[in-house]
């Protein structure tokens, strides 16, 4: 499903090495856990995935399905199946939650070369899904995250995905401002979407949001790499000591 | 040269300019109101490029003794309102067409030609043809309008005295493309009476209109424009307006192309508890220059007042907001709000604005803002990240930059209508 080879990147506009040779093999219907101290090129992995402006990859590759995406737009990886559920959700003033959602929906489906759902079809799915995020249909007509809590912020993230049914979805810091309440409902949003062949990569400092949705492996991101992988114990390991055990150990070795 | 020379100058200029201009006829009522204007105009002269308000738009092709040409465009849709049922009143390069117009008659509805208005004595236009413009003379001339009142050709005279059901449409086509129209519409909104008015077409290769509206206490005015997308186009406009007491005025501008456009209201507030909302929405590429100079004065308690302007600017466009909030000594209570943005596709655009708020009463609340920028990066890669197309995305920003003018148009029927035509010109400028 999703293979970073050797992944360089730096700023494009500072001399600053961000990534430092990521590797990381995400096979279909896994779910890997990143974690990792703040810093540590997490976020910057997300969005070079994605395609975000800003980052000059200068070694390695990422394949989704086989193909190299790093050539890319963005839309164009949105449309081969990959969807980045932002750290920070952009907050939109003047466009209507559903028109992004539908506009989001209908261009992937125009660039699949499959028909428009009709406005009927659409607010039937769209309502149902929100529903069961216990988004309201105010917080779909309201412009995109303008005056939503962080939790809303982050459902609403969800939503978008849940509508948009991508191949890979990578969550970046989902859990993080969310109650228990709202981090059960993120939860059982994500595991809903879960169904053997979409896979997902889950971005989180917390084993709270691993208790739900269960990874099949973790791994620890450090100074722009990955420096160790394990089972789902490794997060454990991390909820209980911290990073500094594990980081003393790939120091010394 | 001293400022008595350049004064002088320009009486000069302007006795020139009026010597071959044919005044109309009309009963000697209004022949006398009309010399009253053309006095006043030779006293004050026609705008300069160095009056304060004239600095960031050129008057000279607004003035000129020649019209500079301007191709005709046909579209290839409807144009704008027509699928709306209303009265319409058509008038071609400024010349009323009786047989593309309807019958000018409606319920709770006067309405007439003010060329006969003007000919006869309807007591309710002798005391309000250019009364407005007159008194809008102060505390800053505007002479392209009290030349108008000299010298309208013709126009509308309207008086609701009830409320109105159909929408009042003045179509303005352009067919010459060295014509010239002068239009002068004088409403009267009488007590507790409600009308719609709207406006479209590019009228002429040069355009000069006055509206004045005057809204009684309890009444309601609604007013809607666009103007013509013809490119060459130029425009020089005043919406005059008086408002009573618990009264409505809105009033919104729709401006796609067009050379030159200069739109200026002054709006005065005189009766307690009202609401007047004027609001624009602009896009422009090219030689495209658009102003808008609004002056909005508070003379009453608890009144609220709108200015929303957004004008997006591609190609060198240029664009232009003077606005100003002037709240009188004793205007308690006043909610005044006025917002201008520029959004610029290019570096080579460019919006200009001068916001001004003056205030002599001690207990209001107002707020004014301008701001000029480009496309919110980060918005637009969140739409991609969703699969948005890039042109795609940008479009849906520039309309979301529009939307908080465009709502303030009542109807969602226009609201749609507007949206769809913007969304159209941007579309064929799609790279
Ligand atoms: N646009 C940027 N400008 C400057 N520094 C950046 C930028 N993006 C990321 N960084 C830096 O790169 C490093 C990794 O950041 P990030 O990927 O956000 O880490 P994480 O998500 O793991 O907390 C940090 O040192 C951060 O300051
Ligand atoms: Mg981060």
């Amino acid at each position: 499903m999703l293979e970073i080879k050797n992944l360089h990147v730096k700023l494009e506009e500072e001399d600053k090495q961000i990534l430092k040779g990521v590797n990381l093999q995400v096979g279909p219907g896994e779910v890997h856990a990143i974690m990792g101290p703040n810093g540590s090129g997490k976020s910057t992995t997300s969005y070079v995935l994605s395609g975000r402006d800003g980052y000059e990859v200068t070694e390695g590759e990422v394949l989704l399905d086989d193909e190299n995406i790093l050539e890319l737009e963005p839309e164009e990886r949105a449309a081969a199946g990959l969807f980045l559920a932002f750290q920070y959700p952009v907050e939109i003033p003047g466009v209507s939650n559903m028109t992004f959602l539908r506009t989001a929906v209908n261009a992937q489906r125009k660039a699949r070369d499959e028909e428009e759902l009709s406005a009927t079809d659409f607010l039937k799915l769209v309502r149902a899904k929100a529903k069961s995020l216990k988004i309201d249909a105010d917080m779909l007509k309201r412009p995109v995250n303008m005056g939503f809590s962080g939790g809303e912020k982050k459902r609403n993230e969800i939503l978008q995905m849940a509508m948009l049914e991508p191949k890979l979805c990578i969550l970046d810091e989902t859990d993080s401002g969310l109650d228990v309440d709202a981090m059960k409902l993120v939860s059982e949003g994500v595991n809903a979407l879960r169904d053997g062949k979409r896979s997902f990569v889950v971005i989180t400092h917390y084993q709270r949001l691993l208790d739900h949705i269960k990874p099949d492996v973790v791994h620890i991101m450090y100074d722009g790499r990955i420096v160790k992988t394990g089972g789902p114990d490794l997060a454990l390991e991390v909820e209980n000591n911290g990073y500094a055990d594990i980081l003393a150990e790939v120091e010394n070795a | 040269m001293k400022r008595s020379e350049l004064k002088q100058r320009k009486l000069d200029a302007t006795q020139a300019r009026v010597l071959d201009v044919q005044m109309p006829d009309g009963a000697s009522w209004a022949k006398s109101l009309r010399e009253d204007a053309l006095s006043r105009l030779l006293t004050m002269g026609l705008p300069a490029a160095r009056d304060e308000y004239w600095r960031w738009t050129r008057p000279d092709t607004l003035i000129s003794a020649e019209v500079p040409k301007a191709a005709t465009f046909s579209a290839d849709e409807a144009p704008l309102f027509s699928s709306i049922d209303r009265l319409k009143v058509v008038f071609v390069d400024g010349v009323f067409d009786a047989d593309a117009s309807d019958d000018l008659s409606g319920e709770n509805l006067e309405i007439m030609r003010l060329s006969d208005a003007l000919a006869t004595d309807i007591h309710w236009v002798r005391d309000a043809y250019g009364v407005q413009e007159k008194k809008a003379q102060v505390p800053v001339e505007r002479p392209m309008a009290t030349f108008n009142t000299a010298f309208a050709t013709d126009g509308i005279v309207l008086r609701a005295t009830g409320k109105v059901s159909r929408p009042v449409s003045l179509i303005y086509l352009h067919q010459d493309d060295s014509s010239e129209a002068i239009l002068h519409h004088v409403i009267r909104v009488e007590e507790g009476a409600e009308v719609t008015v709207l406006e479209n077409g590019p009228a002429a290769a040069r355009f000069n209109k006055v509206m004045e509206v005057d809204v009684a206490d309890g009444a309601a005015f609604h007013h809607v424009r666009a103007q013509g997308r013809d490119h060459e186009r130029r425009a020089v406009t005043h919406l005059f307006a008086t408002v009573g007491s618990e009264a409505t005025f809105k009033s919104f501008t729709m401006t796609a192309n067009g050379v030159l456009t200069r739109n200026e209201a002054f709006i005065d507030i005189i009766g307690d508890d009202s609401v007047a909302h004027i609001a624009g929405a602009a896009m422009g590429d090219g030689d495209f220059h658009h102003d808008d100079t609004v002056f909005i004065t508070h003379d009453a308690e608890r009144c609220e007042s709108r200015q929303v302007f957004k004008k997006v600017l591609r190609n060198g466009a240029k664009g232009v907001f003077q606005g100003k909030i002037l709240v009188k000594e004793g205007a308690q209570k006043t909610d005044g709000y006025q917002i201008s943005q520029g959004l610029l596709l290019d570096d080579d655009s460019q919006f200009l604005a001068k916001p001004e708020l003056e205030i002599y009463a001690d207990d209001v609340a107002c707020s004014h803002g301008s701001t000029v920028g480009a496309i919110d990066e980060e918005a637009l890669f969140y739409l991609r990240s969703r699969g948005v197309t890039t042109p795609e995305a940008t479009d849906l920003l520039v309309i979301a930059f529009l939307a908080e003018a465009i709502e303030e148009i009542e109807s969602p029927e226009i609201v749609e209508d507007v949206l769809h035509r913007f969304e159209g010109w941007l579309q064929r400028r799609r790279s």
